[in-house]
């Protein structure tokens, strides 16, 4: 199973670097918090890939739980703040 | 056997439809046709890649927790970008149309 996860796993680093371009340099506040958001699901399966390839997947499946959690909790957090705001950015 | 086969092909399909929401989040012209693109193929793209994962680990309890963990995004990904989606529109972020194309983002 290594022979197909370790390439995966690269593969995938390769994907996430795709959306931090958009995170650098976005016109609005909205395409940031766009890309850190799938930057942050990427890296959720990122870790469950890496999970299988130490072997150790009971443990790595409850950090991606809460890796989940959190991106989400985050997403929910600045939006409410940013669409209450009435300032044009 | 075939099973593993089933769970790596699905994984990759998975990883084919992540990469193709990164693209469209690098090259489509407005935040919400960015928005659409990576609220559904992202969602899709994981979807997939966890239930390979499933099919690879067989029936024990940490594929119960991948379960999850695929209801848990199948939730709330979509939740997240319509949230940002109404928070840009409620401040007024302007929809991209052809005719006002050069007049910058």
């Amino acid at each position: 199973m290594d022979t197909f996860f370790l390439p995966y796993t690269i593969v995938l680093t390769v994907i996430i670097f795709l959306p931090l371009y958009r995170v650098v340099r976005g016109p609005t506040i909205f395409d940031r918090m766009l890309g850190a958001g799938a930057v942050g699901t990427k890296t959720m399966v990122l870790i469950l890939a890496i999970g299988f390839l130490f072997d150790r997947l009971d443990m790595f499946v409850d950090i991606s739980l809460a890796y989940a959690v959190l991106n989400f909790i985050g997403t929910i957090a600045i939006a409410k703040f940013l669409g209450t705001e009435k300032a044009e950015e | 056997m075939i099973v593993n086969f089933l769970g790596m092909a699905a994984a990759i399909g998975g990883a084919f439809f992540l990469m193709v929401g990164s693209v469209g989040l690098i090259r489509l012209p407005d935040f919400f046709s960015r928005n659409h693109a990576t609220g559904k193929s992202d969602t899709l793209g994981m979807m997939l890649v966890i239930f390979g994962m499933m099919l690879i680990e067989g029936f024990t309890l940490n594929s119960a927790k991948l379960c999850f963990v695929l209801i848990f995004v199948f939730l709330t990904n979509p939740t997240g970008t319509h949230v940002l989606a109404n928070a840009a529109l409620r401040i007024g972020l302007k929809p991209w149309f052809r005719k006002n194309a050069g007049k910058g983002e």
